[in-house]
């Protein structure tokens, strides 16, 4: 157990590793001078080339890698080209507003779709199932943004209950700061509480089968109870997997989510920061996210492991 | 057995439509999809303009219909990318074995580390916009997805024993994979090619929505719901029609991918 823990987690190392450089690499394959962008067209070459030293611009590729890297580790980030301030400062201040939105998400996701696909797997063929199911396959379809403009629509044009875009922020007290939270993280929770209810479903339908379920009626108990004693927490492993993976979904969709709404997070930093070539900021931010999908997935390995001593044994 | 039919049906049924949208448009619009007519901006939807007209008194239905082949073709074109890079590299793993594998598969695990959408938006940006580049980024996250489905199915197919007679009377690993692994695992990737269309249609959409897949004048539909967004006070029904578009688009694919997946794997049809 032990074993396969350590090298577990040299091998998530090692892959956070390869993905800083894949993205440092493409970064600098990709045809992008910051040092002209931020100077515009006009600039003159000696300016741009006193710029361009002041970036450290001028050192080689793989120099700039290892410094990059070596800060990383000693937990600089670096300065920001455009607002000359350490990248650390400017994530700090947004990551408020992306974590408490993916989080919310999150939770809204699995409390709508665990108890939607354990109702339809119990009423399998029923019309409660075919209801479900087919709003399901309508919400996998949906893109996360227009299902956001359509919450806008209707819950802040229509009914006026919540602000159409914008951040209240914390200091104005969290009532009012998860108030403009709200609409962003169903426009994000729905589609992925379709696709997680659609797989919850399944699981449950698949250990509902099983000898298990069946002892568990013949010693008497009614099928309500070997359905959420037996049944359920069974069926959790693909279910968690599945959570886990959505992850990344979620951290790519705060990006759009958060620029329908206007909200001042990871999302629009990142957005911004390639707008005007700030490369530091999006290779932090891009190893960063790359790097919580690791660590997320290296997280549900170890939940899995808990759930099913089994999976550990091999 | 009927809700393989169903799903089977009304997802070749969406599809169809879609597809025949997609080639009228070709030939015929009602509007020529960007003639201004601002004296007739953001219209109702009408006898003359069946789905109103947007804030530059466009037609929204010709828009759309026009917008049926922008997201069609990037997405079977980065379906196509994924899958003509991706399925040789999966079957090259899958009958290379050894560190040909190993390195293919790391490659591709560390390639879902990345989010799909966020790097498409990273390269769009970078490269700069335009369906192409969108094309491009979108093909590229397809590669791995390919990659990996191919080469669990072919190892699964190398050791039927119809593979194994055909190793028996010496034919080459080349051959095999040609003319027994991949005309078996046919079926499994064309559920694959209808789920990565799916989603192929949906990032082009979230890319052209954010400002950086296909430009104007090429009418798109997530172009379309970002021009809509701005009057959402004044037409709010500007945001309903491209969505529901790209919504019936989605839905159709992934039911019929559904519904084939039924039809080939008929032991998961029988459990549901």
């Amino acid at each position: 157990m032990l074993k396969l823990l350590l090298s577990k987690t040299l091998a998530l190392l090692a892959t956070v590793l390869a993905a800083s450089l894949v993205v440092f690499v493409v970064l600098q394959v990709l045809p992008s001078d910051p040092a002209a962008l931020m100077l515009g067209t006009e600039a003159r070459p000696d300016t741009l080339a006193a710029l361009r030293h002041q970036l450290g611009l001028d050192q080689p590729g793989w120099w700039r890698y290892l410094l990059w890297i070596g800060g990383l580790l000693r937990g600089n980030l670096g300065v920001s080209y455009t607002y000359s301030v350490p990248v650390a400062e400017l994530i700090g201040a947004r990551i408020g507003v992306t974590l408490p939105l993916a989080l919310l998400s999150i939770l809204l996701s699995t409390a709508i779709a665990i108890p939607v696909g354990v109702l339809s797997a119990a009423r399998r063929g029923g019309p409660a199932d075919t209801a479900l199911m087919a709003g399901a396959q309508l919400g996998v379809a949906m893109p996360n943004f227009w299902l956001g403009i359509l919450l806008i629509l209707v819950f802040a044009v229509g009914l006026g209950w919540f602000p159409a875009s914008g951040f209240a922020g914390w200091d104005r007290g969290p009532l009012a700061a998860l108030h403009s939270l709200i609409l962003p993280a169903f426009a994000l929770a729905l589609p992925q509480a379709a696709i997680l209810s659609r797989v919850t479903r399944a699981a449950v339908l698949e250990t509902l089968g099983q000898d298990y379920v069946r002892t568990a009626r013949a010693k008497g108990l009614t099928a309500t109870k070997a359905l959420w004693r037996h049944a359920v927490p069974n069926a959790l492993i693909p279910v968690v997997t599945i959570i886990g993976l959505q992850f990344s979904f979620l951290l790519a969709g705060t990006v759009i989510i958060e620029n329908v709404f206007t909200l001042p997070g990871l999302g629009r930093l990142m957005f911004q920061s390639i707008a005007q070539r700030d490369l530091i900021v999006v290779q932090d931010l891009v190893v960063l996210l790359a790097g919580s999908v690791i660590v997320v997935n290296f997280a549900v390995d170890l939940v899995y492991m808990l759930l099913d001593p089994r999976i550990a044994a091999r | 057995m009927t809700r393989l039919n169903r799903n089977l049906i009304i997802g070749g049924l969406l599809v169809l439509l879609i597809l025949c949208t997609a080639l009228v448009a070709l030939v015929w619009t009602p509007y020529p999809p960007s003639k201004l007519d601002i004296l007739h901006k953001l219209a109702q939807p009408s006898a003359t303009h069946w789905l109103g007209t947007d804030a530059f008194g466009r037609d929204v239905l010709s828009m759309i219909m026009a917008g049926t082949q922008t997201s069609l073709s990037v997405s079977l074109l980065a379906v196509s990318l994924g899958a003509g890079i991706g399925v040789p590299l999966g079957a090259l793993a899958a009958s290379a074995g050894g560190w040909v594998d190993a390195l293919i598969m790391r490659s591709s695990d560390l390639a879902f580390a990345f989010p799909a959408l966020l790097t498409a938006i990273m390269i769009t940006a970078i490269t700069g916009p335009g369906a192409g580049n969108a094309m491009l980024a979108i093909g590229l996250f397809n590669i791995p997805v390919f990659a990996r489905v191919t080469r669990g199915a072919a190892l699964a197919v190398r050791e039927l024993d119809y593979v194994q007679a055909a190793r028996a009377t010496g034919r080459g690993e080349f051959s095999i994979m040609a003319r027994h692994v991949l005309p078996n695992i046919s079926a499994v990737l064309l559920v694959q090619i209808t789920i990565q269309f799916a989603l192929g249609i949906l990032a082009e959409a979230g890319l052209s929505y954010l400002g950086l897949g296909t430009q104007p004048p090429q009418p798109s539909w997530g172009r379309m719901l970002n021009d809509a967004q701005t009057f959402i006070f004044r037409a709010p029904q500007l945001a309903i029609f491209p969505g529901l578009a790209i919504t019936l688009a989605v839905l159709g694919l992934n039911l019929l991918g559904d519904g084939l997946r039924d039809l080939l794997d008929p032991r998961l049809s029988q459990r549901r």
